[in-house]
């Protein structure tokens, strides 16, 4: 699988990212400008954390305006694989690619600690390597993570089964602790948690590694 | 030209942290009177357009597409000639 990472300036998560799928995945991983116009040649694309063009506006809003997600739009449309993570969660939400709002946490601190996630759906092609319900560990790094939308897109949340990850005593305020979602498709994920930096037993765990596997366990089913 | 003095405000709805710890704060501070505080962005922008009108579309369109997250924002603006 070609994996690219798009690093936007103000990104800090990026090299972490190229880490867990060129080292510990071991796949192909190339590392793509924000300025680029064509992300053909990929099969996932991966929106790394940070704070990109220093978060001005709001979080991630100058980000989706930036020329690659205007690439990444059209592969999303075509089923390339797309994740979000942290920074790149909001630039997802803020390009429309997934509903709803990264919001202020509800104590306006930054929270940075490992944090439990339960895994609600493992029928994704981002988490059929976990088992149903099962209780997963990742580092949280963010200030804005209040997971927000209203109430109508909610239910469609559930009842499409799109929420991938709730965390367990939820530390921000996300409604129905959410931690992670899909888009109707199944093809775009984003999570405030960070899987990049969950992929060697001595970092903490490698529950982040699992997520990445997931990837490869679908291959020849989603990618055309 | 045209100034646009545009303010965004979140929703009545959308909890807004950040007022609230200002609003603790203030209390703190002994401003016994406060009893709500709202955050929120207030942007200039400077318009180059024909008539008041058009001035007024083009507002819309710029909080519509970046100054404003409609999701959790809502937002007025003044028009005044410069």
């Amino acid at each position: 699988m070609n994996f690219g990472i798009i690093s936007f300036p103000g990104s800090n998560c990026d090299w972490d990212l190229y880490y867990a799928i060129k080292d510990e995945l071991n796949e192909s991983c190339k590392m793509i400008s924000s300025d680029e116009t064509n992300l053909d040649e990929f099969d996932v694309i991966l929106i790394p954390g940070g704070f990109s063009y220093g978060d001005y506006l709001r979080s991630g809003a100058i980000g989706s305006l930036a020329s690659a997600m205007q690439a990444v739009k059209k592969i999303a449309k075509e089923g390339k694989i797309i994740i979000g993570i942290c920074n790149g969660f909001q630039i997802l939400t803020e390009s429309n690619l997934l509903p709803g709002s990264l919001m202020v946490n509800e104590q306006p601190e930054f929270i940075s600690k490992w944090q439990n996630l339960k895994v609600e759906n493992n029928q994704t092609i981002f988490s059929n390597k976990f088992k149903k319900n099962q209780i997963v560990k990742m580092p949280i790094a963010h200030g804005e993570g209040n997971y927000y939308c209203d109430e109508e897109t909610l239910k469609e949340l559930e009842s499409n089964h799109q929420i991938v990850f709730r965390y367990e005593d939820n530390p921000n305020g996300s409604v129905n602790d959410i931690a992670g979602i899909t888009n109707k498709e199944g093809n775009i994920l984003g999570m405030m948690p960070h899987p990049e930096r969950a992929v060697e037993t001595i970092l903490g765990g490698i529950d982040g590694l699992t997520l990445f596997q997931s990837l490869k366990n679908t291959n020849s089913e989603v990618i055309k | 030209m045209y100034l646009a003095k545009v303010i965004v405000t979140k929703k009545a709805s959308i909890l807004d942290p950040q007022g609230e710890t200002i609003k603790n704060a203030l209390q703190n501070l002994d401003f016994k009177k406060i009893d709500d505080v709202k955050q929120g962005s207030y942007f200039e922008v400077k318009i180059d357009a024909d008539n008041q009108e058009k001035a007024d579309q083009i507002t819309n369109s710029i909080c519509k597409e970046l100054l404003v997250n409609q999701n959790m924002e809502s937002y007025k603006f003044s028009l005044e000639e410069v």
